[in-house]
């Protein structure tokens, strides 16, 4: 009898993930449940500028935004997070100031992370000095997919030493793991290494989040939860524009993992134009007629 | 062997009643007729039979409508006209029979929404099931066969293919325009007409049916619709102006009609009941595996005749499988059919649903421990939660006996050989399922299984073009792609 | 006749089954004579009782899945082997067809086609899956494929007419699929039956994958219907009446029954006898699903 396989190995099936992430798709989601599910789907949004014309004024705009995502929409939450890249923690942190939305920073050398790690360890570090809440950083996937799993699992550590009390999201860059048999098992080094959150996509690579490799990350989560590991976030970045499919992705952490992932604490969407269509959807549910493109405000 | 149980200390996930779905009931209306006859030489009759049955919506127990119990003189008729109808038929040129297959397609298509809704009102099953599987499966027999209808001196290398003759058929409630569709598309595109005989509980569908065919300009007698119950269905099986018998149903009724029907030169195919297993692996993705557990079983209600009952887990994961399958079964949504969120339907019948009960208190009594999730049932109508046994010994009656509903033998073995032998021990040999993710065990595995379809690492798959049959006491003869149409056909 | 003493008094043969790689008499202890077209006793051959048959279906059911494990190639060659054992039998053959009334003409034909017939479906052993199998071209990501899996264990029942063709007609497209095989010989002419035996237990044919019987149909034939462990019957050219008794059988546990019809002349038109097709009731198709992703 072959020993039974432990997570790290447990064999993956691509179509069997199709077919389930497509399933959820097919949750049908009127009114209240509706109307709930986009507030929960702003107040998990992780507002995303990074781009290298990124400007204070940029910057000051997103966060005004993340403060107050739309004024004509009654009892609207404002959103989880912003995130900017380092240089723009301090101004970010300064526009939220105490209101609760956290400041994000992706670090580590973002996108690629092909640097050295003391390099990424100081951008880490910046990034906390200027009161980071939250480091994003990428998975080193030149030694994974080379196989040297102990120089990544290494690396993850000590980014997570030098985060100190901020929350480590490890970016798998799933775009660019070429299996989902590689993605199953970057998650689990990611968790067992000490991420708080697991995160699909620097945005930056196609494809970027998609249900299937959201759901295989989820189950990684759950199977991490049931073995006694604790909880661990899940961040889908990229890729995610229409509010409906994040409806599609509520339903599919629901279904997968519970009440107790339905909160920000738990699970983001890491998105720039997904929150206008929210906002767009929140308005008709209000007003009862479709909005145009100028009744959302563009950071 | 015992299996291991659970750790009560491990953490549980919590799928409580937080952002429920609201209703999302489907809201196409579809009319259905006070009163339904027989469809016999293309027309609408009311038939000779004085007795009528009362088909109602298993989920409200409203009936929906009276109709027609047909007797041997309505048999007589419809069989008549297959008969008067069969020579033209068969000398029609082929690609013009063809035509007629693809535009009852087109038909069903175009008509998709409301045979869905009429489906599920009248058999209970969810909406999504019927909206995206039978009546889209069905259009799909029918598009597939089309093509055959000037092809088949191809379907057997060196031999001419002719058509049979007049085939009674008979179909089951399970799915009751899907199997019409299995049935009808390769008997009619071979070049036999046909006489078929709805369920009893699901007569309604087969009918609409009937309108399509009337829609398209089918010639009549082509397709007769004789709805009934099981007296009607004796009288056809029993016909002898028929050429070929092709019944789906119990494995009790074929035998039967085995029986009837020795002796004749008359063809048989028998699609019947089964008491399918799945193998879970310790290396197979266990995500996976119980999703497609949860289909093989729950799908339909369980009422499917290659459900994977039976459940064989190697012993060291299935304390993971059992953790896994309480999760994802805390997720079925039980509940109105006409909801797009349910995921499992009424029960089809009063007796079907008592019959399921016999053997959930025979199952407890038999020592087997029975596992159901908490989930409101509507307090109208035929309802039964998903249910598992754990604790399940292969010698147990409900680890044999077919139950046909939402019902999960659990079992564990230790090595493949003793999976096999507890897998290929039943009469029955309809499908099975294996889960690793090991290619050599996978095929040494599907070869060494008597099923007639093995699904590896899925479960549930149907296809036109994929033939679905039983070997043993599962029946025999292939329904789908080029073997489904050799019992229409004569070699020669 | 003379009732003089003859010069030297031929030892007189009891022709026994063929049972288990085998050659048991008959447990009943039953035996019936044969005699020439003269009225001359040739040999005696045993009746066998419904146990033989019994004993016949457990050694079958033994060596069936071994058999069907075996590679299509080396059942091909197991089949090219008896026809050669029968070719290198020719005269013993023709004197046992003659005395069932055949003419030395006609025994020579059914010879010859006999050993032809073993030949062409040794041919077809690793062509047949080819031919009935399939690749399905399924609307979803599945890779689907059909094959030909044999049916188990089966009965033949071999007609009257054509004692030594008759038989192998029905034996060589059963043994072919991997099947293992009861068979009852020719009623009015067992001799060749019997003689057949004796040719497979010299053709590297594996115990149990076929055995022959001698004996009567109308004892044996219930038999072979109720036994459960029967998955397969192939006759040919049986009354309705018997064919009813064989069709009951799949009232009973589902078992396959087919009967082939022979007309006038059918038997030597290899047209007709070496088809694909007569392998189509003594297999079962399995479908196969297997997911496409990486």
């Amino acid at each position: 009898m072959n020993p039974s396989k432990s997570d790290h190995e447990r064999a993956v099936d691509p179509v069997a993930l199709e077919q389930r992430a497509a399933s959820f798709c097919t949750r049908s989601l009127k009114k209240e449940t509706k109307a709930q599910g986009l507030r929960l789907v702003v107040a998990m949004t992780d507002l995303t500028t990074l781009e290298g014309s990124d400007s204070p004024e940029k910057v000051r705009s997103l966060c005004r935004k993340a403060l107050c995502p739309d004024p004509s929409i009654p009892n609207l939450p404002q959103v989880a997070a912003v995130c900017v890249y380092p240089k723009w923690v301090g101004l970010a942190k300064e526009c939220v100031g105490d209101s609760g939305v956290r400041v994000a920073s992706v670090a580590s050398a973002f996108p690629s992370g092909q640097v050295a790690l003391e390099t990424k360890l100081a951008d880490v570090r910046e990034a906390v000095a200027q009161g980071a809440d939250e480091i994003d950083m990428v998975l080193q996937r030149g030694a994974f997919l080379s196989g040297n799993h102990q120089e990544v699992e290494d690396e993850i550590h000590a980014i997570k030493e030098a985060c100190e009390s901020a929350h480590l999201k490890v970016i798998l860059e799933t775009g660019e793991l070429g299996s989902m048999d590689a993605i199953a098992r970057a998650s689990h080094l990611a968790m067992n290494a000490g991420a708080d959150f697991i995160k699909t996509s620097t945005g930056k690579i196609q494809p970027a989040a998609t249900m299937p490799v959201t759901l295989l990350m989820l189950e990684a989560i759950r199977s991490h939860y049931l073995a006694g590991g604790g909880m661990i976030g899940m961040k889908p970045a990229g890729g995610i524009r229409a509010a409906k499919e994040a409806l599609h992705y509520l339903v599919m952490v629901k279904e997968t993992l519970g009440n107790a992932w339905m909160t920000p604490e738990w699970f983001r969407f890491g998105a720039s134009s997904l929150l206008n269509d929210v906002l767009r959807q929140l308005q008709r549910l209000e007003s009862g007629r479709y909005a145009a493109q100028y009744d959302v405000t563009e950071t | 062997m015992t299996p291991k149980t659970l750790n009560i200390e491990a953490p549980a996930l919590d799928f409580g009643e937080h952002w429920e779905y609201a209703p999302a009931p489907e809201g196409t209306k579809v009319e259905i007729a006070a009163r339904y006859g027989a469809f016999i030489n293309g027309e609408f009759v009311k038939g000779h039979g004085r007795k009528r049955l009362t088909t109602v919506n298993p989920a409200t127990e409203e009936t929906l409508s009276e109709v027609l119990i047909a007797n041997p003189k309505d048999i007589d008729d419809a069989v008549a006209a297959a008969r008067a109808a069969l020579p033209k038929w068969k000398r029609l040129k082929p690609q013009e029979r063809a035509k007629y297959l693809f535009r009852i397609a087109r038909r069903i298509q175009e008509r998709a929404r409301e045979l869905a809704v009429l489906e599920t009102l009248d058999n209970g099953k969810p909406i999504k099931e019927s909206r995206d599987v039978d009546i889209p499966e069905a259009a799909k027999h029918f598009f597939y066969h089309a093509g055959w209808a000037d092809k088949l001196d191809y379907v057997f290398p060196g031999r001419k293919a002719r058509p049979v003759g007049v085939c009674a058929q008979i179909i089951p409630w399970n799915f009751p325009f899907l199997m019409a569709a299995w049935k009808i598309a390769p008997a009619i595109a071979c070049g036999n007409t046909v006489v078929l005989k709805p369920a009893e509980t699901t007569p309604l569908t087969a009918l609409r049916l009937a309108e399509i065919f009337q829609e398209v300009g089918l010639p009549p007698g082509v397709v007769n619709i004789v709805p009934g119950d099981g007296t009607t269905g004796a009288a056809l099986a029993a016909h002898p102006g028929c050429q070929k018998l092709a019944f789906t149903g119990s494995t009790a009724v074929g035998k039967e009609l085995a029986r009837v029907n020795a002796g004749t030169s008359k063809r048989l195919t028998l699609e019947l009941g089964g008491k399918s297993p799945h193998i879970i692996f310790n290396d197979a993705s266990l995500d996976a595996a119980v999703e497609g557990v949860v289909q093989g079983i729950f799908f339909n209600q369980g009422h499917v005749c290659c459900a994977g009952s039976r459940l064989f887990v190697q012993e060291d994961v299935l304390p993971e499988v059992q953790q896994l399958l309480r999760a994802r079964l805390h997720n079925l949504r039980v509940g109105d059919p006409l909801d797009k969120n349910t995921d499992l339907g009424a029960i089809n019948s009063a007796s079907q649903l008592a019959t399921i009960q016999h053997y959930l208190k025979l199952g407890v009594a038999e020592g087997a421990s029975l596992q159901q999730i908490k989930t409101k049932l509507p307090k109208k109508g035929y309802w039964c939660a998903p249910t598992w046994f754990e604790g399940v010994q292969p010698a147990h009656v409900i680890a044999r006996e077919e139950i046909f509903g939402p019902v999960l033998a659990v079992m564990s073995f230790r090595t493949p050989e003793e999976a096999l032998t507890r897998a290929n021990n039943t009469p029955y040999g309809l499908a099975a399922g294996i889960w690793s993710d090991k290619g050599a065990r996978i095929f040494d595995i599907a070869a060494k299984l008597k099923a007639g379809v093995v699904w590896c690492n899925t479960y549930n798959r149907f296809d036109a073009t994929s033939p679905f049959g039983g070997y043993k006491q599962s029946g025999f003869g292939r329904e789908g792609g080029r073997h489904g149409l050799l019992p229409y056909l004569e070699l020669s | 006749m003379t009732s003089s003493t003859p010069e030297r008094l031929s030892v007189l043969k009891t022709y026994k089954l063929y049972l288990g790689g085998a050659y048991p008499r008959t447990e009943s202890g039953r035996t019936m004579p044969i005699h020439d077209a003269k009225d001359n006793l040739v040999a005696h051959f045993c009746l066998a009782s419904r146990k033989d048959f019994r004993n016949a279906v457990g050694a079958a059911r033994k060596a069936q899945d071994s058999w069907a494990s075996r590679t299509n190639y080396l059942r091909g060659q197991i089949l090219y082997r008896m026809a050669e054992m029968l070719e290198g039998r020719t005269d013993e053959f023709r004197q046992a067809l003659v005395v069932g009334g055949h003419t030395a003409r006609q025994a020579q034909q059914e010879l010859e086609a006999a050993v032809d017939r073993l030949v062409a479906f040794a041919g077809w052993a690793d062509k047949y899956s080819q031919i009935l199998g399939c690749h399905n071209p399924v609307a979803a990501p599945y890779y689907n494929f059909s094959v030909p899996e044999p049916s188990g264990v089966c009965v033949a029942v071999a007609p009257d007419e054509a004692p030594l063709l008759g038989l192998v007609s029905l034996l060589a497209p059963l043994l072919c699929v991997g099947n293992a095989v009861v068979a009852l010989g020719s009623q009015k002419a067992p001799l060749a039956t019997a003689l057949f035996g004796e040719v497979c237990g010299v053709s590297d044919v594996p115990a149990g994958v076929l055995n022959l019987l001698t004996g009567d149909r109308a004892e044996l034939l219930p038999e072979f219907s109720a036994h459960r462990d029967v998955d397969a019957i192939l006759t040919a050219n049986l009354r309705p009446a018997e064919r009813r008794i064989l069709d009951l059988g799949t009232a009973d546990n589902m078992k396959r029954v087919h009967h082939e019809k022979w007309g006038k002349g059918a038997i030597m038109d290899t047209g007709l006898m070496h088809g694909p097709d007569r392998l189509l009731p003594l297999i079962e198709i399995k479908t196969i699903w297997h997911p496409v992703g990486r």
